[in-house]
């Protein structure tokens, strides 16, 4: 399981955790967020622009 | 316009470790808005002039445009040592918070003062729109409230937009506006050669449409139709409904009237800023088909004192577009963003008058693309006008 983290707000998708408000329910893949989904925080990036956090 | 010095450079370190701001306490001045009907009350009694119920247009339209002339610009930007812990300052966000209080006991005050039947109909248009005001500018205390994390801070953000009965504008604005900024697609950026009056019902149609769009898709990922309690959109204009009503059925029908103009106008006033900070600019599309990101040239900026005071920095709008979490008392003046010829206040009042708007903007605009009109984002039907 990875985290990938905005690089301007810093909100951080775990896919452990998934995010209920956006609909993905723990557990969903990274490569299961569609490409067009933006942070929900600030809106600025795209989940194309997302860095993977390194454990 | 301003003479008032420029002084953004950035202080020496010594200066660093004993930075105070020098706004901080001016921000206490944004709360003299949401007490405008007491204010209103006041003044007609002061003065015995029934015309005072106008007080709230009279403060945005015509004393805080003065105000911008008269106390000037400030572009000094906090040293970027110290942002961090001004952000974490707790003082500012109550500055933000006192405003909704305040904002609700003047609208039961303007309610009842509606109801008693001691004026007029013309001094309860006046006190309307001097709620108005109120509803209006409350909408850019949930802006600042709802760009942020915590969730205290988002609930009290749609408390905020109840009284304007514009609660998907809490949706719009975050998924909707900040992410295709400055492009034809954005219902809330204004196109060159577009009026004022043109645009309102471009942004009012289109932010609502567009705002349940992104809910739907939303609940569709998580498995619900658009028509779900857990719908931000209709849970925010519920409460929109429980407070109208609640107020009818204390003070009577007599009120509903005035209740639904203060809404109007209110939203009007939020929509007539949205019409000045993007107008004419535009994200180019790169190869891939994606926009250019949004960057400092993507919004219209102002120093003036007294509309930043107002506003909370709102007119720091490009690094509110490059940080929309960062809470206002950390905005910062982007030496290579374009300027406004004077804060949004008196910018309201020329976007009302679409021909003097033209004339100062358009020229402006042109400039700042050196003369290539085809570069900004243009009104279709007004593309003929510029020989586009």
């Amino acid at each position: 399981m990875s985290r990938f983290r905005c690089p301007v707000c810093d909100y951080t998708y775990d896919e452990a955790r998934g995010e209920a408000r956006e609909g993905f329910a723990p557990g969903t893949p990274w490569r299961e967020v569609p490409d067009d989904w933006h942070c929900p925080d600030c809106g600025v990036r795209d989940k194309v622009d997302f860095e993977e956090v390194e454990e | 316009m301003s003479t008032a010095a420029i002084h953004d450079a950035p202080p020496p370190a010594l200066a660093r470790a004993t930075w105070r701001d020098p706004k901080r306490y001016l921000w206490l001045l944004g709360l003299v808005v949401p007490t405008l009907p007491f204010i209103a009350y006041g003044l007609v009694h002061l003065t015995g002039l029934g015309a005072m119920w106008f007080f709230g247009p009279v403060l945005v339209f015509v004393i805080f445009p003065l105000a911008d002339l008269a106390v000037g610009l400030d572009p000094a930007n906090p040293p970027d040592d110290a942002i961090k812990a001004l952000e974490a300052d707790r003082y500012y966000r109550w500055c933000t918070y006192a405003f909704l209080p305040i904002q609700y006991a003047g609208l039961v005050f303007a309610c009842w003062l509606w109801s008693n039947g001691q004026l007029s109909v013309v001094e309860s248009v006046g006190l309307a729109l001097t709620m108005a005001m109120v509803s209006g500018v409350a909408i850019n205390t949930a802006h600042e409230l709802g760009h942020k994390r915590a969730s205290l801070e988002r609930n009290l953000s749609k408390i905020a937009l109840a009284s304007s009965a514009y609660g998907h504008f809490f949706i719009e604005h975050n998924r909707g506006h900040h992410v295709r900024v400055a492009t034809p697609e954005d219902p809330a950026s204004s196109r060159l050669g577009e009026s004022f009056w043109a645009f309102l019902p471009r942004t009012v149609v289109g932010s609502l449409r567009s705002s349940w769009e992104l809910e739907r898709e939303r609940l569709r990922r998580g498995g619900s139709g658009a028509w779900s309690g857990r719908n931000d959109i209709l849970r925010a204009w519920a409460m929109s409904v429980v407070l109208f009503a609640a107020l009818t059925a204390i003070f009577g029908l007599v009120v509903l009237p005035y209740l639904v103009l203060q809404a109007v106008v209110g939203f009007s006033l939020l929509e007539v800023v949205n019409y000045l900070e993007h107008y004419g600019l535009l994200r180019h599309k790169r190869e891939d088909g994606r926009y250019e990101r949004c960057a400092p040239h993507h919004s219209w900026n102002s120093n003036n004192v007294a509309s930043n005071v107002l506003l909370y920095h709102l007119q720091r709008h490009s690094d509110h577009h490059a940080n929309p979490t960062r809470r206002y008392q950390a905005l910062r003046h982007f030496r290579e963003a374009p300027q406004l010829p004077t804060g949004y206040a008196g910018m309201i009042v020329l976007a009302y008058i679409p021909p003097l708007w033209r004339r100062v903007m358009d020229r402006r605009l042109s400039e700042h693309y050196g003369g290539e009109l085809s570069l900004a984002n243009v009104h279709p039907r007004a593309r003929a006008r510029y020989g586009l």
